[in-house]
Formats: C-alpha cells, sequence, structure tokens
C-alpha cells in the first residue's frame, strides 16, 4: 500500500513554473531520493508535502489525508543549523521536543514517553551524550539527535532537506545509515533532498530528478543516465559511474562537476 | 534607622512590587535572551517612555502611557516577525523616531521634572497599593501567557524551521512572545525606569544561561537572581540612600559575572569526553 501519493502536482511562482504534472507514491519502506540543480523546487516539494505550502494545482495525501490537515506525524530533518554555545538545551531536552514541542503548556511526559525518547537516543547512538548542551556537541552529534527527535514519535514519513550539508563524509554516511536502518526497520518511506547522490547511492531505491524543464523518477539505474538527464537538460550530458560513483558532467549549471571538486579537495 | 524603615508600609509595598517584577522579568528573560530579542527590549521600553510622556501631557496617569506604548511597539515588531540584521536596523529605525517624539511630549508637559526622571530611571518607593494591585493582575497575566504558550515557545525559539514543520504557529508565537514583553517591560519601568529595565529582563537570563544546560532549571535560576537583585537592592538603598536602580543593576551584573566566570569552568565538563563515541570521527575532518 502507498503510504505518499503525489497527483498532478504543480508549482509556480509568477510566470516561473518550477514543476508540473508531478505523480509517483511512495510505499513502506521506500527510501526516495530528490536530486536537481538548485531552484528546481526540491525543497519547495518537502514544504507542500509538510503542509506548509499550497501547491499551484495537484494534491498530496500522506495516508490518505491532506498535508495541511497534519493527520499522521511527519518526522523531518533540515540541513544541519549551528546551536549558539550558551543555549540552555540538553539533547535529552531536544528530542523530546520532537515528542511534546508543539503542545500548548509546559508540556507533559506521557506514559512511556521518557522510555521513548531514551530509545530514540539509543537507536540513532547518541545516549553517551544525550546529557550534554547541544550548542557544545559537534555537526555530526548534533544531526544525530535531529535524526532522534524526527522519529521519536514513530512518524509515518520522514522528510530529510539537504541532511548531509556542511558534514564530513564519515557523518553523511552515520546519518544515511540512520534513516537507511529505521525504514527497513520499522517501513518508515523516506524522502531525501541532496544535490549529491553518492552518499546515498547504496541505500536508495528510486530517484526523483528535478531539472529546470522537467522531471524524471525511477531507479538510479534509469534515470541517472546520459540519455535520460539529457533528455531532461535538452542538452548533451554525460552521465559517468567512477569507482562506484556517479559524476554528472555538461549539465547547464555546471553544479556536479563543482562539487564533485569539493569533495577532492576535502 | 533600617529596623525603623522596615516597618514601613511603603517598604513593604516597595519590596512586594519588586518581588511581582523580579519573578515576570525573570520568566520572560529567558526566552528574550534565547530568541536574541535584546534590543527590542530596548526599544520598547524607550517608546513605554514615549507613552509615558505623552500621558503626562494629556493629563493622564503615565502607566497607562507606558502600557499603551510598549504594547503598541510590541505588536509592531511582533507581527513583522523579522530575524536577524533585518530586525536590528527596523528597531532602530522605530526606536529613534520614537524617542523624537517623547522628547517632543516632554517639552510640551508643564509638570514637575521628577515626573520624567522617575520614569527614565525608576521610583519603587513611590509605588502606591493601587499601582501594587495592577502591578500583581498585569504580572499574573503574562506568567499565565507563558504558561500556555511554553513548549512551542522553547520549540520555535530553538528550531523555528522544525517547530514550523510541526504545525507551531511562528507568527501568533512571535506577536504572543512580544505582547508578554511589553507588558513586562511596562511593568519593569515602574521598578528601575526605562534605562534600566535591561538589568532584569536581560541580565538574570544572560547569567542563568551560563550556569545550567537545563531549559526549566535556567527559568528558575533567571527569576532567582532577578529576585534577588531586586529585593536585595530595595533592602540596600534603605541602609545607604543612594538609588535603589544603582543597587539593583550592580547585584544583577555582579551575578552576571560570576555566572560567567562559573560558565567558563562548567564547559569543558559538561561536554563529556568521548562523545562522539563508536569511533565516529570523520576520516577527513
Amino acid at each position: 500500500m502507498s503510504v505518499v501519493a503525489v497527483e498532478d502536482l504543480a508549482l509556480r511562482f509568477g510566470t516561473r513554473t518550477l514543476f508540473e504534472g508531478l505523480s509517483f507514491e511512495l510505499r513502506a519502506g521506500e527510501l526516495l531520493a530528490v536530486l536537481g540543480p538548485n531552484g528546481t523546487g526540491k525543497t519547495s516539494l518537502i514544504r507542500i508535502m509538510l503542509g506548509l505550502l499550497t501547491p499551484s494545482a495537484g494534491r498530496v495525501a500522506i495516508e490518505g489525508c491532506p498535508p495541511r490537515e497534519r493527520c499522521h506525524r511527519i518526522g523531518y530533518v533540515p540541513q544541519q543549523r549551528v546551536f549558539d554555545r550558551d543555549l540552555p538545551l540538553r539533547g535529552r531536552d531536544l528530542v523530546r521536543l520532537g515528542l511534546d514541542g508543539h503542545r500548548w503548556g509546559f508540556g507533559r511526559l506521557g506514559e512511556g514517553d521518557g522510555e521513548r525518547v531514551d530509545a530514540a537516543l539509543e537507536e540513532v547512538g547518541a545516549t553517551g551524550y544525550a546529557d550534554a548542551p547541544v550548542g557544545l556537541l559537534s555537526g555530526g552529534e548534533q544531526q544525530r539527535l535531529r535524526v532522534a527527535q524526527a522519529i521519536v514519535a514513530d512518524p509515518v514519513l520522514i522528510l530529510a532537506d539537504e541532511p548531509l550539508l556542511s558534514l564530513d563524509l564519515a557523518h553523511q554516511r552515520d546519518v544515511v545509515d540512520l534513516l537507511d536502518g529505521r525504514r527497513r526497520a520499522a517501513g518508515t518511506p523516506v524522502v531525501f533532498v541532496t544535490h549529491d547522490i553518492n552518499p546515498v547511492l547504496r541505500s536508495v531505491d528510486r530517484v526523483l530528478y528535478l531539472a529546470p524543464d522537467g522531471w524524471a523518477i525511477g531507479t538510479p539505474d534509469e534515470v541517472l543516465t546520459s540519455e535520460t538527464l539529457s533528455d531532461l537538460y535538452e542538452t548533451e550530458v554525460d552521465v559517468l559511474r567512477v569507482r562506484g560513483r556517479v559524476i554528472v558532467v555538461g549539465t547547464p549549471d555546471d553544479q556536479h562537476v563543482h562539487h564533485v571538486g569539493d569533495e577532492h579537495t576535502q | 534607622m533600617f529596623t525603623q524603615l522596615l516597618a514601613q508600609h511603603f517598604v513593604h509595598t516597595a519590596l512586594w512590587a519588586g518581588a511581582v517584577v523580579a519573578v515576570v522579568s525573570g520568566v520572560i528573560g529567558v526566552f528574550v535572551v534565547t530568541r536574541g530579542m535584546s534590543f527590542a527590549v530596548h526599544a520598547i521600553s524607550e517608546l513605554g517612555f514615549t507613552g509615558a510622556a505623552g500621558a503626562l501631557v494629556v493629563g493622564l496617569d503615565p502607566v497607562i502611557g507606558v502600557l499603551g506604548g510598549s504594547l503598541l511597539v510590541g505588536l509592531v515588531l511582533g507581527l513583522l516577525s523579522l530575524r536577524g540584521r533585518e530586525r536590528d536596523s527596523a528597531i532602530g529605525a522605530v526606536l529613534a523616531f520614537g524617542l523624537g517624539i517623547g522628547v517632543l511630549f516632554l517639552s510640551l508637559y508643564q509638570g514637575y521634572a521628577t515626573e520624567a526622571t522617575n520614569l527614565l530611571f525608576g521610583s519603587i518607593v513611590g509605588v502606591s497599593d493601587a499601582q501594587l494591585r495592577t502591578l500583581a493582575i498585569v504580572g499574573a497575566i503574562v506568567l499565565a501567557g507563558v504558561a500556555v504558550l511554553y513548549r512551542p515557545l522553547l520549540f520555535s525559539s530553538v528550531d523555528p524551521e522544525i517547530a514550523a514543520a510541526r504545525g507551531v504557529p511562528l507568527r501568533a508565537l512571535s506577536v504572543g512572545i512580544f505582547l508578554l514583553l511589553a507588558l513586562t517591560t511596562a511593568e519593569a519601568i515602574q521598578v528601575v525606569g526605562v534605562l534600566l529595565v535591561l538589568t532584569l529582563v536581560i541580565t538574570p537570563a544572560a547569567a542563568a544561561q551560563h550556569l545550567t544546560r537545563r531549559p526549566g532549571v535556567a527559568l528558575l535560576l533567571s527569576v532567582a537572581i532577578a529576585l534577588v537583585s531586586t529585593e536585595g537592592g530595595i533592602l540596600l538603598s534603605l541602609v545607604k540612600p543612594w538609588p535603589t536602580s544603582f543597587f539593583i543593576t550592580t547585584i544583577s551584573f555582579t551575578a552576571y559575572l560570576g555566572a560567567r566566570a562559573y560558565g567558563i569552568g562548567l564547559k569543558p565538563r559538561l561536554r563529556p569526553a568521548g562523545a562522539t563515541g563508536r569511533g565516529l570521527r570523520g576520516a577527513g575532518a
């Protein structure tokens, strides 16, 4: 059964069309990577699925319910954003906000909520620094806590928007493995927005590629080919596979080439 | 002399008024500091002064003017819900213009200049029973407001993006916190004056941040520091006839310095050794 149904979705800002006719379904346990250059609506798609942005046309249903009605819990992992060093907040407190942060009042922990926080911390391997102030933790540690916060309420869907930005390669792998483990163990589908497919390539089931003038969805082997991308960009694009990595060369923005270059210098 | 003064009714009233204002300021200060709204506090209090000066000109109770001025600015800043530099410059522009109007009102006001001085630097010993009652009612409103908003306010202060994704109404909360802050400021003005509001709304909360890593404890410590500063300041001014506001600011600033010094020693201990664990240090890092 599909958890997410996206039907004929379109998004326009003024005269600019980011995407249109976008349709796909997500099954339980599926990991979908959303790829593409800047400004093609990757983050907007996430915001539509979160109920924060209204599409110009079409609809999204999460277990049959429009996102705006918030019938179901959705886990959200954004880009890493550094916390103030002085912030009086422990890792444990941050994770707990995932359970009751939206409730009015002082927030009471229900029965078993304390255990759920502990279990989420354990699942992401953050138990050792659960009582440290978040502002003193490294970027990788903070991002693990955000994953714990996203999964603590047992969401029906996890949306991750560039969660690997400004993490080093080892921590990128950790975050991907955590989300991968979650969807395998709990069957929670994951939508993973990224500008670089390589950190998620091993785990991903399907790829949604948003290009300036169209989109394509399918397995990495179907979408990440010279033919498909050349079609999408309406120019000659080469997709190379080098030592298990995907390198895209010749897109008009040349973003992927630069990115690969950056990685090698790190 | 000191014991004689302690038996005076006006001293009791002052101590109670100080306690109310300290509790409310200590509580709201925690959110003000976490959200980086210190400059907004300053703006709201200065425009509270403009409101008071306006009230004096037309013959109203200056307290009403203070409330009106702070609430108006609080509402505007809350609705704008700006961030970062844009917020700073917008506040600066509004603040300067508002003070300009305040200066005009003062020049139009024909009464005693002490009224204006009291507004600027506080006059805790002049609080009447009726004013104390108003302080208590407004204080109760602020505390009730914080109690209702506490959890989403904490969430949106820490992580606005995720809070929004979970359906927390950011703009409504922003208006809410600014209005509560405006009420708090209007209260604090009556104790320490327009120019020294920061000593109760910012300093205790900023000090508390350095003493603990737990949000609830930070709130309690902030209230405690505000209480000690206010009550201590009032009592000291009975011993030595210097301005109460001087003593209050001195105590709260001392607490702040002490907390910072303590925090420097605390940090390394809060950060557990090898917290990264599991050999996860990045290869390239």
